[in-house]
């Protein structure tokens, strides 16, 4: 494997804005992370910023939204509808639930403040007085930590009335959530933060114009809030200037699987794919000397590639850790960088039983409210538990395509996509597998189809 | 934790109630429902579980009907509908975790216990059951224990046999 090449960017160490001192002593109080420059971000919006022109620096960063959908941050901010005497409110979404997917738990432990920070100057640029945090139940340690960091930032005037003698005031609270997954889709996180059952809500209004208590709200995801604190103090223009092209800045990657070196890492946007794998300063290549068979790269709701087209694209160039470059080829060849959930499957690893695995998450975390979803998600599972247990037919396989076709775009949120592009590409990727599965149920069963082709290097298809 | 039997009326202690106004301090006039996670994750802290009196009187000192309560109790899968055991094991039982062993662990857990998910085992210390993604997904296999949702990872057959023997003796210290 050839690790290190040049890179886009000077061939620096990766430059690291979000946990720059992740590591030093007591970070996650507020007098260490005080120390270390912190709140430098809402001291400058406050005293020398307008509102807008904290919007503006967000636009001009290029920020896309690191929850997964990658809308850009700023544009999103704009949307923001301002009626006369309207509370507007500002939600962080950390309902973190994306299999697969840790880095804002990793932020909210380590380095809480720079949420909180992050919060202030959001809820600033956004005109919002009351602002909250969604952390999913399961978080309880994290919504100890996130409310000692607001009490400590409260108590050295940073929230509260009068923030630094600006004349804004802002109170923070955090919400916890009752172990939901849907409530990461942010009508059914606010459904959710109102004391109802997480249902996602038509949409149109969009929150921007009817969202928490039908006022005016912005949900935004951690680590994109966490992200406006560099873009503040270093401007949105030098945020811009690091990743490539529409990838702007960094993006924290929670990888996962049979890796070296699992864990968060804070990647440059354009480190090429296979160097994220394999070298020591990441993932430190795949665990106990295996090899690689395929990757899920943004979470359990990307398409899954195998190896050989995770590492380079159809068209024979290197796949890059960009919004961009795992999209490219789109769904027939391609996937998303969606949340950073890179999942890495070794040789071992029986996609069949993945695809089950993932299925049945779906149809446990349904709301149930779109027919399509709740009895598809149910269908998929039921049928490839068969195919995974050696009783699948043929026709099975043609069925989850046609289920799975019929789930997506006909549902209220993207749940249902959500649950079918993994079956959908797996098939589309790794047919034969499930095929092997159907012809050798019996042999299936004690043991895997192993690495077969999938790590073969493509033609390039010019 | 105190023990609470289905029909068994609940009446909040003061200690609760105070921590109750403070979280419905936290948002606009009229809007308490906003309340009802929190409070629930509260009761359930206390009781180990949701009985409906329980959620009856949520529902009363929220101005709620009871089935705004029920609704949202069975929607959410952190709430417990059924006692359960004093500890409650929740392995994440998603694709990341069981590329590294989860179910591996499960079996396990099943086996040590003696018990099927969902059962609690005869002294009443131990339930368990699998649960979906634990953003955890790195340091796999991971589980979790209620009511602080204490975090336990890169589980081995090992370190689960050695946790539920420190719970069981703890659980013998505090009686």
């Amino acid at each position: 494997m050839t690790i290190g090449k040049p890179r886009l960017k000077a061939d620096i160490m990766a430059r690291k804005l979000l946990l720059t001192h992740i590591h030093v002593p007591g970070i996650h109080t507020f007098e260490v992370y005080r120390q270390q420059g912190g709140y430098r971000a809402v001291e400058k919006a406050l005293k020398t910023l307008t509102p807008e022109e904290v919007v503006e620096e967000v636009k001009k960063s290029g920020l896309r939204g690191r929850g997964g959908a990658g809308f850009p941050t700023g544009m999103k901010w704009s949307f923001l509808a301002k009626p006369e005497g309207v509370p507007r409110y500002l939600v962080c979404n950390a309902d973190e639930s994306e299999p697969g997917t840790f880095k804002d738990r990793y932020l909210m432990t380590h380095i809480p403040h720079a949420l909180i920070e992050g919060m202030i100057v959001s809820s600033y640029a956004l005109g919002a007085n009351t602002s909250y945090i969604y952390v999913r139940g399961e978080m309880m340690p994290q919504i100890r930590i996130l409310e000692r960091a607001i009490a400590e930032a409260k108590n050295a005037g940073f929230l509260g009335k009068n923030i630094l003698g600006s004349g804004y005031d802002l109170e923070l609270y955090v919400q916890p959530g009752g172990g939901a997954y849907i409530c990461g889709e942010e009508t059914a996180l606010l459904e959710s933060l109102e004391g109802k059952r997480g249902n996602p809500r038509i949409k149109p209004p969009f929150p921007a114009v009817s969202g928490l208590y039908n006022c005016p709200t912005v949900v935004n995801n951690v680590e994109s809030i966490a992200a406006t604190v560099p873009i503040i103090n270093e401007g949105g223009e030098e945020y811009a200037k690091i990743g490539i092209e529409r990838s702007t800045g960094t993006k924290l990657i929670s990888a996962s699987g049979n890796l070296n070196k699992p864990g968060v890492y804070e990647i440059e946007l354009g480190l090429p794919v296979e160097e994220f794998i394999y070298s020591d300063e990441y993932c430190g290549g795949i665990a106990n000397g295996k090899r690689l068979k395929a990757v899920v790269a943004g979470g359990s709701s990307v398409p899954i590639l195998p190896a050989n087209l995770i590492l380079k694209t159809l068209k024979g160039e290197s796949r890059l850790m960009t919004y961009e470059s795992l999209a490219d080829g789109g769904f027939q060849s391609g996937t998303m960088l969606g949340s950073g959930g890179f999942i890495a499957f070794d040789e071992d690893q029986c996609i069949v039983r993945n695809t089950w695995n993932f299925t049945r998450f779906y149809h446990h975390e349904s709301c149930g409210q779109c027919s399509p979803c709740r009895e598809g998600t149910g269908w998929m599972e039921k049928v490839l538990h068969k195919i995974e247990f050696g009783h699948g037919s043929y026709s099975d396989i043609d069925l989850l395509v046609d289920v799975s076709k019929k789930i997506e775009g006909n549902t209220i949120c993207p749940l249902g996509d959500a649950a079918a592009w993994p079956v959908a590409s797996a098939i589309r990727h790794f047919r034969d597998e499930f095929e092997w599965h159907i012809t050798n149920g019996h042999e299936a069963q004690r043991r895997n189809y192993g690495l077969a082709h999938y790590a073969d290097p493509l033609e390039p298809v010019m | 934790m105190l023990s609470v039997k289905h029909n068994e009326p609940v009446e909040f202690t003061e200690e609760m109630l105070g921590k109750f106004a403070e979280i419905v301090s936290r948002y606009p006039e009229g809007r308490q429902k906003s309340a009802l996670l929190p409070i629930l994750h509260e009761v359930q802290a206390k009781y180990g579980w949701l009985s409906v009196p329980a959620m009856d009187s949520v529902a009363a000192y929220l101005n709620l009907e009871s089935i705004e309560v029920y609704e949202v109790a069975t929607f959410y899968t952190m709430f417990f509908l059924q006692p359960q055991g004093k500890y409650v094991l929740e392995v994440c039982r998603t694709g990341p975790c069981c590329l590294v062993g989860a179910e591996r662990i499960m079996k396990h857990i099943e086996h040590r216990l003696g018990v099927k998910e969902g059962e609690v085992t005869p002294d009443g210390l131990f339930s368990w059951r699998g649960v979906e993604c634990l953003a955890a997904c790195g340091y796999g296999p991971v589980l979790q224990i209620g009511p602080e949702y204490t975090f336990y990872e890169n589980l081995t057959e090992e370190s689960v046999d050695k946790l539920i023997e420190e719970l069981t003796e703890k659980a013998k210290v505090n009686g």
